[in-house]
């Protein structure tokens, strides 16, 4: 049986492992976090400092204010999208602290000191990352609107892969789980393409996960 | 320049570019967050404030009052803009119900107030602190029970404006009791939502009496002549830029609320202001397919050959609506002599139904093609063979007006062989795989071809860059790769000179994305302007211009070459031009046409479905880009597998509203849901529809899949099921035993 993984599991990480659901009892996070502001909301902003992409980030933000706007509205970093606004889409994933989450599900005051790479953190247009690549080269997108989240989505899951947590489709559990087609389908699941692309994203993933192992 | 004759060898023939697999020219943009979507402008608007839109909460009656004050004093509030405040407002050509409500309401969550503030938290809050009472009035809200009343209506698109509202050929009824085989079944389909990923969204900015809208819309002039229309101002004054659209589907093919309200928000706050719709919105404040009851007769002879057919379909709208155009592939896609078909419209008080992906044929062909799986079955003839037995190469209502291409017998054999059809059982529910259920279903596909006008600008650099400008847009399509290819063509260029600039209403009116015209209009409009850009050119060059080749930068006639760019002088050479359409399609009935092929395993515990293959063969003219074209059918198919399983707006019938308004409820597919799929073009090129000799797949790649599925469905359990989405509920308690 691999190393179990560290407890600190987030609630989307919790969902793409369903098996995992001995862990439930554990808080998300709970050591690593203060205590949310129970002041009036909204009053007064809250001082937060983060890293974005490899940057320090300082803000003061609304304590209403989730990642997801902190990031497209705060730091105007919009490649993060807001597809739903209530983590039904997974439009929104981001990766924190190398693992992904639906950042609409989240408030920005609780990520103080938290490492966060968005879209724009894995490459730009003239320096892909392997995975924005090769979505590019398997037409694995159409409007682009879910591609940032899946892109992001789909880079987490070759590491959680590679970390031996199981899925709903794993058919042995304590076997470190395989890169077949199924498991990345049923890890993908969160992340919703209207477009119908998932045919193509999956030749785009299995080509990366093909070639980094 | 009009297309009124077939047309001729021409410079894309040369396929160099055109018709090659090329990956999106913005696919980089899309892969790194970095292409701008609607609500995403922040280099170009600044300072904006934030618009949170107050639905209505019930889904008839009126306003009795609404209490502002609180929310005016929250903090951060700039306005508050209702219907009593907004001012005279018109209503859009395009819009059924008004897209701001009061005191009257149309419908559920229609737009009643827009709350504008510094932020969107504070906006969001202060919206919720709008007090409204309510005179909720009787709705009618059941289908089932408004159709029993609900009068003939005619198809709002037909061409000929005094056609009768039914359709009628031979004698159905007569031809229908002597038939010796025969099929009467109801089908049902059920209220869809398009739920794209991306939610309406504007950014509105006043200039003066100038107003700039960046919004999220598939057709731009559409758009921005509703949105004068509604304000009151002339359309001059409004520019509408919509450069990338995250899925439309028809849902973004109207003014919706969110650019109104972003107008009036930032008319009354006197900043630009931004409004999004929240998830939960769509299905309420926005479009939606109709829901359709389809009763289908089929009479055929012991051969197989349709004797009678009639296709009998009823929907819904609100008051001065539309019918769902169910029948409209009934019409042309078999033979027969004696046909009926006919469409009733009830009025109803749900939220407003419109286009969504393939309107009329989508839930048409999910009812024909369980018909003819079923009349197969009947008959003890193969369903491929029944289709191929009924092929007609001419419009059976009219038999001189013959198809402009049709492949649908290519389609279904080629098809067939590829996809292992002779391994299919004939008995249904007799293949297992462990616990499963396995079978294999097929459907035609079919979807017309339609011609919109549609115009471009392009211009030539010294440089030698070749841009072109136009108000297509681009909804995941593939518009800003097939037009760069088009012109690279027609110029002679690597596509890495062109740059392709949509979505702005300040360039020409094009045909906007829609009803799978987009791209062999817009690319037609582009063909018709680069035409007179080689004029332009030859012109300068002193090269005859009929003569001329465009090929690697150079234009050439004879032993004469010259470099392209060397024709420019100061500046550009600017050339705009217009596709106009002559009576090709009043003498050629065109159309598209496939076949679906589908595995699907069942649960024989559960009941539960997963498809295991799927593959569609598509005739649809010349294919300009197959990377695009390809993911264009895929997209298609995934979205007709979810019509098939998955979505169906559930009514809340005493209320008066879509219950499952967001992606928890509303069940799409997700990656779990879809296996590999494969789509094979056949290789064609129809000069009847235009110079690109290209038709639509888009609409096409969704057309029969559901019917596909339900008949491999079928094919594994046995049991049929006519009301879609066949969810488990509906054949769970008559499965085979389980042994």
């Amino acid at each position: 049986m691999p190393k179990p993984v560290k407890l600190e599991v987030s609630r989307r990480r919790l969902l793409a492992a369903g098996t995992a659901t001995a862990m439930a009892g554990v808080v998300p996070g709970a050591q690593a976090q203060p205590h949310p502001s129970r002041q009036k909301p909204s009053q007064r902003p809250t001082g937060v400092s983060f890293e974005v992409n490899g940057k320090p980030r300082s803000l003061q933000v609304d304590n209403r204010t989730t990642l997801l706007d902190a990031l497209r509205e705060n730091l105007s970093l919009t490649g993060t999208k807001k597809g739903c606004d209530h983590g039904q889409c997974g439009a929104c994933t981001v990766i924190v602290n190398g693992v992904r989450i639906n950042s609409c599900l989240t408030l920005a005051v609780m990520h103080e000191g938290d490492r966060i790479t968005t879209i724009e953190g894995l490459g730009q247009p003239e320096q892909l990352h392997p995975m924005q690549a090769a979505f590019v080269k398997h037409d694995g997108y159409q409007c682009g609107y879910c591609t940032p989240g899946q892109i992001c989505s789909a880079v987490a899951v070759l590491d959680e892969i590679k970390a031996g947590i199981p899925s709903h489709v794993s058919p042995d559990l304590t076997a470190p789980p395989e890169l077949t087609n199924a498991e990345l389908r049923e890890r993908m699941s969160g992340n919703i393409c209207r477009c119908g692309a998932y045919s193509n994203i999956a030749e785009a993933i299995a080509e990366v996960a093909g070639s980094s192992t | 320049m009009k297309f009124d004759k077939p047309a001729e060898a021409n410079p894309i023939d040369r396929m160099q570019v055109v018709g090659r697999a090329h990956p999106r020219i913005e696919g980089p943009l899309k892969t790194t967050g970095t292409a701008p979507y609607a609500y995403e402008h922040h280099d170009v608007v600044t300072n904006p404030a934030y618009g949170a839109i107050v639905g209505s909460a019930i889904g008839k009656g009126r306003i009795a009052s609404m209490t502002l004050a609180e929310a005016e004093r929250a903090p951060g509030v700039l306005a508050v803009v209702t219907a009593e405040n907004a001012g005279k407002l018109g209503k859009g050509k395009f819009n059924t119900a008004k897209l701001l409500g009061g005191p009257d309401i149309d419908h559920y969550h229609q737009a009643i107030a827009v709350v504008v503030a510094e932020t969107f938290e504070q906006a969001t809050a202060a919206a919720a602190l709008i007090r409204v009472e309510y005179a909720p009035a009787d709705g009618r809200f059941d289908l089932e029970e408004a159709l029993k009343t609900a009068p003939l209506a005619k198809d709002p698109n037909s061409p000929e404006k005094d056609a009768p509202p039914e359709s009628r050929t031979g004698d159905f009824e007569q031809a229908f009791a002597q038939a010796p085989v025969k099929l009467d079944e109801l089908y049902t389909t059920p209220d869809q939502s398009h739920s794209m990923m991306e939610p309406h969204a504007s950014i509105a900015a006043w200039n003066g009496d100038k107003l700039t809208v960046w919004t999220s819309n598939q057709m731009i002039d559409w758009g921005r002549t509703d949105l004068a229309t509604t304000l009151g101002v002339p359309k001059e004054n409004v520019r509408f830029v919509s450069p990338y659209i995250g899925g439309g589907f028809g849902c973004k093919l109207f003014l919706r609320s969110d650019a109104v309200m972003a107008a009036l928000g930032a008319k009354a706050a006197g900043r630009p202001v931004r409004v999004a719709l929240p998830r939960p919105f769509i299905p309420n404040n926005t479009t939606h397919r109709p829901a359709t009851r389809q009763r289908i007769r089929i009479g055929a002879g012991a051969d197989g050959r349709i004797i009678a057919i009639a296709h009998e379909s009823g929907s819904g709208d609100l008051p001065d609506g539309q019918p769902e155009t169910a029948t409209n592939q009934t019409r042309l896609l078999y033979a027969g002599p004696n046909r009926l078909t006919s469409m009733r419209l009830a009025v109803m008080d749900l939220p407003e139904g419109n286009a969504m992906r393939a309107p009329g044929e989508a839930p048409g062909m999910m009812a024909l093609e369980i018909a003819m799986d079923e009349l197969a079955e009947r008959l003890s003839l193969d369903p491929v063979e029944l289709r191929v037995r009924n092929d007609t190469q001419v419009d059976p209502e009219k038999p001189d007006r013959p198809f402009s291409r049709r492949n649908l017998v290519r389609c279904l054999r080629e098809g067939a062989e590829r996809f292992g059809w002779t391994r299919r059982s004939a008995t249904p529910g007799a293949v297992r795989d462990g616990h499963w259920l396995v079978g294999m279903g097929t459907a035609a596909a079919f979807r017309n071809n339609l011609l919109v006008p549609s115009g471009a600008r392009v211009k030539l650099g010294r440089d030698g860059l070749v841009i072109v400008e136009t108000d297509m847009t681009d909804i995941g399509t593939g518009s800003y790769t097939i037009i760069a290819q088009t012109a690279a063509e027609m110029m002679g260029v690597d596509i890495g000179r062109v740059v392709v600039r949509l979505g702005d209403s300040a360039f020409p009116v094009s045909s906007g994305s829609g009803g799978q015209f987009g791209a062999n209009c817009s690319t037609s409009g582009v063909y018709a302007a680069c035409v007179k850009l080689r004029e332009a050119v030859a012109l300068r060059l002193g090269i005859n211009s009929a003569e001329a080749t465009f090929s690697d930068g150079q234009v050439m006639s004879g032993n004469r070459s010259a470099k392209l760019a060397d024709a420019v002088g100061e500046g550009e050479l600017v050339a705009e031009d217009k596709m106009e359409w002559g009576g090709l399609d009043k003498s050629y009935q065109q159309s598209t046409f496939g076949a679906h092929f589908v595995e699907a395993a069942v649960d024989s515990f559960t009941g539960e479905v997963r498809i295991r293959r799927m593959l569609a063969v598509c005739a649809a003219g010349r294919i300009l880009n197959p990377t695009t074209a390809r993911s264009q059918v895929i997209g298609a198919m995934t979205m007709g597998a979810g019509a098939a399983l998955m979505e169906e707006l559930a009514v809340d019938k005493r209320r008066g509203f879509f219950v499952n308004h967001d992606l928890a409820g509303y069940e799409v597919p997700v990656h779990a849901d879809i296996p590999h799929q494969e789509v094979i073009f056949l290789e064609e090129a129809d000069d009847k529809v235009s110079p690109m000799k290209a038709k639509g797949v888009a609409e096409l790649g969704i057309c029969g899949v559901a019917a596909a599925v339900a008949n491999a469905v079928y094919n594994a359990t046995g049991v049929r099921v006519r009301n879609y989405p066949i969810t488990l509920d509906k054949h769970l308690n008559r499965l085979p035993g389980v042994s």
